[in-house]
């Protein structure tokens, strides 16, 4: 247990935010609406509470039963989508703000760079500005002063050092403010994403920096949108989605995992309807009649779906698979292969179809659905209705991870019996065709 | 930001949390109170054109005009013989210091937002360091106010050495309101228009243009609720001697307001200071 540097327990924190509601702009509305507004922040401040801008208020937790362990050493990334909480995350690992519920503790000193440059004044020059810096991310002047010239040869401004910072490029400034940060001493070192600024060289010293920084042995909390980075720095990733942990393991894994999260978020749209079907949700299922994002290749592939129909005759359900490229690998028809139609009688239905197991590439698959007469007009469509990845497809137990990653398509084709090689005659001997 | 981890035992974080370390912390962070304070003296005169000598300009101008207007046109007696400009400006200094530094301090906070939202440091020090300008400003204007003094041949007394313990009372007696009102900006920010109010109309309700021996004995109990007249006073004492004799009664009573505001002030910021970065 002793080597645990980083353990949070349930951690939670809530906003209150205000919205604005939905209501008329003239005149008396706005002033009756300001009336109200200002009475009740009144309260509020009677009450000490903190004001809130808006019409509407309501909670609104940024982080919600957050449980994890980092060992000491550990060099972990956090990824998730913009507003899945990771920011607050780190603002709470930096003791910027307090949690709602639950607890972190921490062992070790913290440093944390929630932006580079914090606290930079433009009126002084590089050299004060390096010591501003310095003692505002922890450092203290001794230290600074013992690193200076080292901090000054990383950022490559050395004859500007004596320059008002207000003077400098903006590359010139982020190096500077890289410079320092990247010379803090702390067991624990929490980022947030620093490598955003720059040029692309800036950022490779800033990335090689970064891995001599975790080779040294210290405890790395990195939080970033560049996935490549993440995954060139870190072996472990924890990815955020809604304020909670939605998946904790192998970068690899999570790589794949955010790009899913990221979908689903956007997979909360409205279907919309056909003129007489409308289809209304679409299901991965497991085995067990569980919804899922995962499918196990090799299994059957269940998917369950809710769709409304006004009884007209003739309809069909109809599915087109693609794969992580977007383009279309599978398509099935329940009127052209199997002479079904929709019901005829109107209502909701729900429709479970079985497809056969495929050996599918472990990476991404989204299947888009319609309603419509096949071949002679579409009703109801929507594309990308279903998303979900494969893990991992090892077909036999090949002792590797068949991935669409690979460049060799989505499907791990398989014998239906044994591989044979039978010898044929060299070329040469070939018999020559007899004349007539 | 940096959290120490000397005895090994490991930092917890959770709600409501006392921080049992924030007095060591204030301690251990004592290099950034000096670093952010040298950023405002060295950014104060940045690109004008004459520099500090508008730290001598400020006092002095002030000082002229309350001496035409309450020595020489509304007539007030000043403090036993000590020449009126020299009374006005013992006055002045303590109350410029008390009001810059209730100015500056109340808004630094929500003037460090960037800081307050980017890095942990106990934020007490934010207010803290601008204390250090206005006492660099103080003795500028003490610098006139010798020559003021050599000019009208006013001699101290002893009771001058007690001077920078009055310099310490008039920043103790700004920092309870100001830090107060620092944590008050941070959620409301209605405070701070309120402020500059208070310091315009604290000018003439505090005995700075006019001797508080004006103010009838039986309300000099009741007038010394500000502290400010405990405050002045006892620098007009330090500086004119046995001139102007101190109300003692009264400034028990400033002292003790002193006291109570800024354990008040305290509780105050170090009760909401956790959330600010949620509230900034």
């Amino acid at each position: 247990m002793s080597d645990v540097a980083i353990r949070a327990e349930k951690l939670g924190k809530k906003f209150i935010i205000g919205h604005r509601a939905e209501e008329g702009s003239v005149f008396v509305d706005v002033l009756s609406r300001g009336f109200r507004n200002a009475l009740r922040k009144g309260a509020d401040m009677l009450q000490g509470r903190a004001m809130v801008e808006g019409d509407v208020v309501e909670e609104f937790w940024a982080l919600r039963d957050v449980d994890f362990e980092i060992r000491r050493g550990e060099v972990v990334s956090i990824i998730g989508h913009n507003g899945a909480g990771k920011t607050t995350l780190l603002k709470i690992l930096s003791r910027i703000t307090e949690p709602t519920e639950g607890r972190v503790s921490i062992k070790g000193r913290v440093a944390s760079l929630l932006e580079i440059g914090t606290g930079f004044h433009p009126e002084l020059t590089g050299r004060e500005n390096v010591f501003l810096n310095g003692a505002i991310l922890g450092m203290t002047r001794a230290e600074v002063r013992r690193r200076f010239d080292e901090i000054v040869d990383f950022s490559g401004v050395e004859r500007f050092i004596d320059t008002p910072v207000k003077r400098y490029s903006v590359g010139m400034y982020a190096r500077l403010a890289f410079a320092v940060a990247a010379h803090l001493e702390s067991e624990v070192l929490v980022i947030d994403e620093v490598l955003a600024v720059g040029d692309a060289e800036f950022q490779a010293r800033c990335l090689g920096r970064m891995s001599e920084v975790a080779d040294a042995g210290r405890t790395v909390l990195f939080v970033s949108h560049n996935l490549a980075a993440v995954a060139a720095l870190t072996k472990r990733a924890i990815v955020f989605q809604s304020g909670r942990v939605y998946f904790d393991g192998p970068i690899e894994e999570a790589v794949a995992h955010y790009a899913t999260s990221l979908r689903k978020i956007k997979n909360n749209r409205n279907w919309g309807k056909g003129n007489s079907t409308s289809l209304i949700s679409a299901t991965l299922v497991d085995a067990g009649g569980m919804p899922t994002d995962r499918y196990e290749p090799g299994t059957p592939l269940r998917l369950r779906l809710v769709l409304e129909t006004s009884g007209l005759r003739g309809m069909s359900l109809e599915l087109v698979l693609r794969d992580e490229h977007n383009l279309p690998i599978g398509f099935y028809s329940t009127s052209v292969f199997n002479q079904v139609s929709l019901p005829g009688k109107p209502g909701q239905y729900e429709c479970s179809l079985v497809l056969e197991p495929y050996w599918l590439a472990s990476g991404e698959y989204c299947f888009d659905l319609m309603t419509g007469l096949t071949n002679v007009d579409t009703d109801h469509r929507v594309d990308n209705a279903l998303r979900f990845f494969v893990e991992r497809c090892s077909p036999d137990a090949i002792p590797f991870n068949f991935s669409q990653g690979k460049g060799n398509g989505a499907l791990a084709m398989r014998l239906a019996g044994p591989v044979e090689f039978t010898e044929l005659p060299p070329a040469g001997q070939e018999p020559k065709p007899g004349p007539g | 930001m940096s959290t120490f981890d000397q005895d090994n035992r490991p930092l917890i974080l959770e709600a409501g949390r006392a921080d049992h370390q924030y007095w060591i912390d204030l301690w251990r962070y004592r290099e950034l109170f000096f670093i952010l304070a040298w950023r405002d003296v060295a950014v104060r005169y940045k690109q004008t054109v004459i520099g500090v000598v508008w730290a001598f300009v400020r006092p002095f101008m002030t000082m002229v005009v309350f001496t035409v207007v309450f020595g020489s046109l509304a007539k007030l007696p000043s403090e036993g013989s000590a020449p009126y400009a020299v009374m006005v400006f013992a006055g002045l200094l303590p109350w410029t210091m008390f009001a810059s530094v209730l100015t500056e301090a109340s808004v630094s906070v929500i003037g460090s937002a960037n800081l307050i939202s980017k890095v942990y440091f106990p934020r007490l020090i934010v207010p803290l360091s601008t204390v250090m300008v206005a006492l660099i400003d103080f003795l500028v204007s003490l610098a006139i106010l010798a020559g003021l003094m050599l000019w009208y041949g006013v001699v101290p007394g002893w009771q001058i050495l007690l001077l920078p313990v009055f310099v310490a009372l008039a920043l103790l007696a700004a920092i309870g309101p100001a830090i107060w009102a620092a944590s008050l900006i941070v959620k409301y920010r209605d405070f701070r228009f309120i402020i500059p109010f208070v310091t315009q109309i604290g000018l003439y309700v505090s005995p700075v243009g006019f001797s508080s021996k004006v103010v009838p004995e039986h309300w000099q109990m009741l007038y010394s609720i500000n502290p400010m007249v405990g405050v002045i006073d006892g620098f007009r004492w330090c500086i004119l001697g046995g001139d102007s004799p101190i109300h003692w009664p009264g400034f028990v009573v400033s002292l003790v307001v002193i006291a109570v505001m800024l354990v008040w002030g305290a509780h105050a910021f170090r009760r909401s200071e956790r959330a600010f970065a949620d509230m900034i």
